[in-house]
């Protein structure tokens, strides 16, 4: 909306609510308890109760160094789209190998009984254990690397994609199934009009849930001695003592997570937009 | 020479018993009914007594336990296009607009796009839903649902339609336009209507003949010629008798089963 050229226009904008200031609410909002971290972050730092963390200010400076480089001009300066990259290349990798596994074998598990009772079992009984216990075994089968942070991406995201095509498929309104068979729609070709769209909510929650467990796991797996991703630096940061590099590697993971989540409720909202209670 | 009087559907001394928790549960005990093509026939009757039952096996969804459910003097062995089923919960797809709802049926069963484009619509407008023919079920008031829902078999080439309480869950104005509305497009085109109700009004001012049925077994206990001239007047006196004529037989069978 143009800015207000006239006095008078002026004032009504000054009055009534406008368009920009309705959308600004939830921003400021959300900015509030950010906002009062960074206050506190900077009085404790400030104020030396902690000298163990640097300062927002510093951290600023760190950011921006190991961003574009040109401040400190150390090991790290100029390497955060490379760690980035390296770190998203396993988590949309892992997630993709997982929902080209876990997607097929939901639909086969909720839509035949056959599958069920032979799979179903044995996937209930994987999924308690946590994806960070499965990091030695992983180690063991796949080396010290990338191929292990890989597994355990790809463990982390299978789970929450399988069990939630599961519930979508076997949930299916069985009145929609009476619907379409008195329309003339049977046997397989219910799958693809009735099954899919109907279970379409539930799978894109679980690829959500899905990729924000990737986004979680994928620290844990580029512990296990990697030499790039963000994970790897939090760990070097650690070691070296330099903490100012381990908050920069987490607020990347956050921020990056955060745009990855967002883009999939996007598509979602999208998608759904005939789903009256799917939207994120 | 055909025979002449066929009727479209036709129950033969049918019986329906559910397995429930070990119990037998009689649904219907030998019910016979026929119904002519073009017939509008209610069937009302106390909570429990099979009226879902008969029209579901009429749909093809339930088998019967004994005797034999025909269309066309054909056993009904499966749910197929030309007996529509409109529920009273309306069973939309939420995933689809109302336009794709009622093209449905059409596309499934492979008719070419254009003739399927304009089939649909045609029914769009009959129904009176042209403004909202891009909305999602859950955008709709419960009225439009179940016009979609109705707009959905007709689109389909349903012979017959199954009502299964329709507008039980519409407000009192909304279910009398309906009426009115289902009554017009019966009269127009050559529908054959089985409508199940709560209602005794709402079965008489519809109905060719209305069938009472009774509970503990499910039976049917008699068939109701309404011989009252369209547009029928719930106000007038004709129409009251019929109703405590209809009142006394759907509540005789409650003083019986006290005794
Ligand atoms: N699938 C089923 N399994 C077991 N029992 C059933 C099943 N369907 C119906 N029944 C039983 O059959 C009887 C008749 O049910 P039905 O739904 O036909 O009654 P109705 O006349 O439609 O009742 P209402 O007016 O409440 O809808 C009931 O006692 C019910 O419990
Ligand atoms: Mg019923």
């Amino acid at each position: 909306m143009a800015l207000a050229d006239t006095p008078q226009q002026r004032l009504a904008d000054m009055r009534a609510p406008s368009p920009w200031l309705a959308r600004l609410k939830p921003i400021g909002l959300a900015l509030i308890v950010p906002g009062l971290l960074l206050i506190f972050w900077h009085v404790a730092t400030a104020r030396r109760w902690t000298r163990l963390i640097p300062t927002p200010y510093e951290t600023a400076e760190y950011m921006v160094d190991f961003v574009f480089g040109g401040i400190y001009n150390d090991a790290f300066s100029a390497t955060a789209h490379i760690h980035l990259l390296a770190s998203m290349s396993r988590v949309y990798g892992g997630f993709g190998l997982a929902m080209l596994a876990a997607l097929p074998l939901g639909l086969l598990i909720g839509r035949i009984p056959l599958a069920r009772l032979t799979l179903d079992p044995f996937f209930q009984l994987m999924r308690p254990i946590p994806v960070t216990a499965w990091l030695p075994l992983s180690m063991i089968l796949f080396g010290l690397g990338a191929r292990s942070a890989f597994a355990l991406v790809f463990l982390g995201a299978f789970f929450p994609i399988l069990l939630n095509t599961i519930f979508g498929v076997k949930n299916v309104d069985p009145k929609l199934f009476e619907a379409a068979s008195m329309l003339g729609c049977k046997g397989n070709a219910q799958f693809f009009r009735v099954v899919l769209p109907a279970a379409l909510p539930s799978i894109f929650t679980g690829l959500r849930l899905g990729l924000g467990l990737a986004w979680f796991v994928i620290v844990v797996g580029e512990m296990t001695g990697v030499p790039q991703g963000l994970g790897a630096v939090i760990m070097d940061g650690r070691t070296l003592s330099r903490t100012e590099l381990v908050i920069c590697g987490m607020i990347i993971i956050g921020v990056a997570g955060f745009i990855s989540d967002r883009i999939v409720v996007a598509i979602g909202n999208r998608l759904l937009r005939w789903s009256p209670n799917h939207h994120g | 020479m055909a025979e002449p009087t066929l009727p479209i559907i036709e129950i033969r001394n049918v019986t329906k018993t559910f397995q429930l928790q070990g119990q037998t549960i009689h649904a219907l005990k030998d019910a016979s009914l026929s119904i002519r093509k073009g017939e509008f026939v209610t069937l009302i009757g106390a909570s429990g007594c099979g009226k879902s039952t008969l029209l579901r096996i009429i749909a093809g969804f339930e088998k019967p336990s004994e005797g034999e459910a025909l269309m066309w003097g054909k056993p009904i062995s499966e749910p197929e296009p030309q007996r529509g089923m409109v529920f009273q919960d309306y069973a939309l797809f939420p995933w689809l607009s109302v336009r794709d709802n009622i093209a449905f049926g059409p596309t499934s069963r492979g008719v070419p796009k254009a003739q399927a484009r304009d089939t649909v619509e045609r029914f769009v407008d009959m129904v009176g839903l042209g403004r909202f023919a891009d909305a999602y079920p859950h955008q709709l008031s419960g009225g439009m649902r179940q016009r979609v829902a109705i707009a959905r078999v007709l689109a389909n080439d349903a012979e017959v339609v199954l009502m299964d309480e329709p507008f039980g869950a519409l407000d009192a104005m909304t279910r009398e336009r309906l009426q009115e509305e289902l009554l017009d497009i019966w009269a127009r085109t050559n529908l054959t209507v089985v409508f199940v109700t709560h209602a005794i009004e709402e079965a008489i001012f519809l109905a060719d003949r209305v069938v009472v049925m009774t509970p503990g077994p499910g039976r049917i206990e008699s068939d109701n010629p309404m011989a009252l001239a369209r547009p029928r007047d719930i106000a007038s006196p004709e129409f009251n008798d019929i109703r405590r004529a209809l009142s006394g037989k759907l509540h005789s069978h409650h003083g019986k089963k006290a005794a």
